[in-house]
């Protein structure tokens, strides 16, 4: 039961190589817009195309999409990709309180960053979506992006991001106990899925700890604001000219520098954060690609042991001389001996498609992390450089205290 | 844990707190920080040349120079306690004589608690983090630790250099005990009743004040001061709050980078990509820039924070000063009341007089140095601002200087591997 492994694998490579990453297609969701009033508001997004693919009958194109028009997307793309090895970018997970509280109109600053957090987060999708080759190809995804009516989605309930996690859970406890069983007959299989499992542990930590950075930033922000506040108090009840000037220029700065901070917690968030939730998922979505293959070979290994069965009977009626049965069992063995074929070919396409995408998958992996990690150290550059703009001002006034 | 306070700083007690030579001039500077305009003069040197912290006290040397002939030596140290500087600050207060100076105001009691806590928790949760994780936490926390002690004996510090600086209270006889008797001064920390009673007599005192400062006073400057120190001390004290709160929130976002820097590390290790290079990259980034950032934290805390809080006691110093004079003012006037009184009936009028007339020389005498004394606290005020804000000024400059370079240094190294 062994998959013809070394040949295939440098062939796969050099495609890949061949390839490059040419995808000239760039998503942008934006304009949130409310739609509707109370429990039946929705919020409706801009989706813009630009490309110059041929496949587009335009090069720039946008259409107006729901928040369920995008889950319903990843449910086509899921029910048709996944159980065959394609690791299928998740979308967005649902929030009941958060969109509760959009739809019921609370104007506030919790509903603006809810549905900016959104707006980012689905157009991150997009962009993941369309980079992957196949996935572009698909026309569901082509009307998506295309068409101005799209059919309501259904169902999309039970289809959510959260959904197909879930169901890849339980598949995977499911497989767990078929674990043992499987004769893994290729050690990359058992070493990804290791490595799989160590940088999804790794990532959540890190994630936590970047969650606890950005809501420290927040807290940092609000108190440097009140203390602004506190020491412009101050410089206006002390009597010493000079001195008041000086403090009463020390409380702008410190005003000018919470906003920095409170910009800097937006760049730790979306840049940062969520760059390690969205990569939490897709390790998700690759384990459970993963148990697919399992469940693909237990598919197989069952036909095989069926395939056993219909023999054994096929011997026992012709021992027992029952000529029609014997019919039947010979055509039950050609059935069997047909899904066995299917089974292994099932098999060996799924582990051929898993080690292409897990290869493209950690390429993807490696310059997301680069560009964004580096993007956000310009971030960090650009508050450090504000800064020095803002003491650089101060000093002097703090030298002219006489 | 040992520490050795003012200008003469051992390199030895620099050690794990940060790399980096040029830390090492701000614990100078930091330390004397509201030592603003002290002339110390060879009549008389004090300073605290050395600190233990034992378990539940910490002793501090204090160590005098004088050529004054009121001492038996030129030069000798003793030890003493919080309690004993407590015992010190009080016999000021209560002094009659002292009743028209602003008493220095005492050095807050040492406060380990918070910091030994977070030692223990760390302790008791070692299994559940990494080697590495565990080491760099003990560190910070030991730096913490170290920083708290460094802080209260400067505080102390302060106290006694003030003292010492001031023409009247230097010549103390207390206080020349308190410098150079060799034995413990028997001054037990307060207990319960006198505890209780100290805080009735607060209470007392500040229903006088509310009374007492209900009278216009005839004196422009007195009236001046009064409306200014009322308004400053309650918005000093807001801002020392709150500036608290922000160095507090600072640290715990050098703390977020600190764990950062870690996880990225583990990654950094386990990783099968050629991203493992990047991710150790970014977790050196992380650990030094968390550093820098403690040390802004720090340097607030010690240049806005300190500064904050010490005026906030001065000003209460100085408060207290003005309802002495005003309570004198209230007894002047009710000797002149009774001796009214006295001639109007033609009785104990000599009695009456010489009250009144000592009623009167107090309230004057208190009057001439308080006027002196407030002055004096404004333009000691508005140096210690001074120095604290071009200071503050100049690390946060140095600080966010380093960190740039450090985070440009490491976008170079990263855009050039990618």
């Amino acid at each position: 039961m062994s998959a013809p492994v070394i040949f295939d694998r440098s062939r796969e490579e050099i495609e890949e190589e061949a390839n490059g990453d040419v995808f000239d297609i760039e998503i942008g969701v934006s304009d949130p817009e409310k739609v509707g009033d109370g429990m039946n508001a929705y919020m409706a997004y801009r989706v813009t195309t630009k490309t110059s693919l041929s496949m587009f009958s335009k090069s720039e194109f946008s259409v107006k999409r729901r928040f369920s028009d995008f889950l319903g997307l990843h449910s086509k793309l899921a029910s048709k990709y996944l159980h065959v090895g394609y690791i299928v970018p998740p979308a967005p997970e649902k929030s009941i309180v958060g969109m509760t509280k959009v739809k019921v109109g609370k104007e506030d600053s919790s509903s603006t960053e809810f549905v900016e957090k959104r707006r980012a987060a689905l157009e991150r999708y997009l962009q993941r979506t369309v980079k992957h080759p196949t996935l572009l190809q698909d026309p569901d995804l082509r009307q998506f992006l295309e068409s101005s009516e799209l059919p309501r989605a259904v169902n999309t309930q039970a289809l959510s991001g959260a959904g197909i996690l879930r169901m890849v859970n339980k598949a995977a406890d499911a497989v767990n106990k078929m674990t043992i069983k499987m004769n893994e007959s290729d050690a990359w299989f058992e070493e990804k899925q290791q490595q799989f499992e160590n940088l999804d542990q790794q990532l959540r930590k890190l994630h936590a700890s970047v969650e606890a950075l950005v809501c420290h930033r927040k807290e940092l922000s609000a108190n440097t604001a009140a203390f602004a506040k506190s020491a412009a108090m101050l410089g206006n009840s002390e009597d010493h000219t000079a001195l008041s000037r000086a403090l009463s220029q020390l409380a702008e700065v410190e005003e000018k520098i919470d906003q920095l901070h409170q910009e800097q917690a937006f760049a730790d968030f979306y840049m940062f954060s969520e760059l390690l939730s969205d990569y939490i998922r897709l390790i998700a979505a690759v384990k459970g690609v993963f148990d697919h293959r399992m469940k693909c070979w237990q598919k197989w290994e069952d036909a095989q042991i069926t395939l056993l069965k219909k023999r054994e009977t096929e011997a026992k009626m012709m021992v027992a001389n029952k000529p029609d049965k014997i019919q039947q069992a010979k055509n039950e063995i050609r059935e069997w001996e047909a899904k066995v074929q299917q089974g292994e070919r099932d098999f060996e396409q799924i582990s051929k498609t898993i080690r292409k995408e897990v290869g493209r998958f950690e390429k993807e992996r490696v310059k997301d992390f680069k560009t964004v990690i580096i993007k956000y150290l310009e971030s960090l550059v650009q508050t450090q450089q504000q800064l020095i703009k803002y003491w650089e001002a101060f000093l002097p006034e703090a030298k002219a205290i006489a | 844990v040992r520490a050795c306070a003012g200008p003469r700083l051992g390199a030895a007690m620099m050690e794990g707190l940060d790399d980096g030579p040029d830390f090492l001039s701000e614990e100078d500077r930091g330390l004397k920080a509201i030592n603003v305009d002290l002339q110390s003069d060879a009549a008389l040197q004090v300073d605290i040349s050395d600190a233990l912290s034992e378990r539940d006290k910490v002793k501090f040397t204090v160590h005098t120079k004088s050529s004054l002939p009121n001492f038996k030596q030129n030069e000798f140290s003793v030890v003493r306690q919080h309690e004993e500087f407590i015992w010190l600050h009080d016999s000021f207060v209560e002094n009659e004589d002292y009743a028209g100076y602003i008493i220095p105001p005492a050095p807050p009691r040492p406060d380990f608690d918070a910091s030994r806590e977070k030692l223990q928790k760390l302790g008791e949760g070692e299994g559940s983090m990494t080697k590495e994780e565990f080491t760099k936490m003990k560190q910070e926390l030991e730096a913490e630790y170290l920083a708290i002690f460094k802080k209260t004996v400067a505080m102390h510090e302060v106290f006694l250099c003030r003292v010492a600086a001031h023409p009247i209270l230097r010549k103390d006889l207390n206080f020349h005990v308190f410098l150079e008797y060799n034995q413990d001064l028997s001054v037990r920390g307060k207990n319960k009743k006198e505890k209780l009673e100290d805080f009735f007599k607060n209470m007392v005192k500040s229903a006088d004040g509310v009374i007492v400062s209900g009278v216009k006073d005839v004196d422009d400057f007195f009236e001046h001061e009064r409306t200014f120190l009322l308004e400053y001390h309650n918005r000093v004290k807001d801002a020392s709050a709150k500036s608290d709160r922000m160095t507090r929130s600072h640290k715990s976002a050098a703390d977020d980078y600190n764990r950062i820097g870690s996880s990225l590390y583990a990654l950094g290790t386990q990783d099968s990509t050629d991203i493992c290079k990047f991710f150790l990259k970014v977790s050196e980034l992380f650990d030094k820039t968390r550093k820098i950032e403690a040390r802004v934290s720090a340097d607030e805390d010690l240049k806005l924070s300190d500064l904050l809080k010490y005026y906030l006691r001065e000003s209460q110093a100085a408060k207290d000063l003005l309802y002495r004079r005003s309570r004198s003012l209230v007894d002047y006037e009710n000797a002149n009341k009774a001796l009214d009184k006295a001639r109007a009936k033609n009785k104990d009028v000599l009695q009456a007089e010489t009250s009144q007339q000592l009623c009167c020389q107090k309230f004057e005498k208190i009057s001439e140095s308080a006027k002196q004394e407030l002055i004096d606290f404004k333009t000691r005020r508005v140096a210690a601002f001074r120095k604290n804000l071009v200071e503050l000024a100049e690390l946060e400059l140095k600080h966010a200087k380093g960190n740039l370079q450090l985070l440009q240094n490491c976008l170079a190294v990263l855009n050039g591997d990618t």
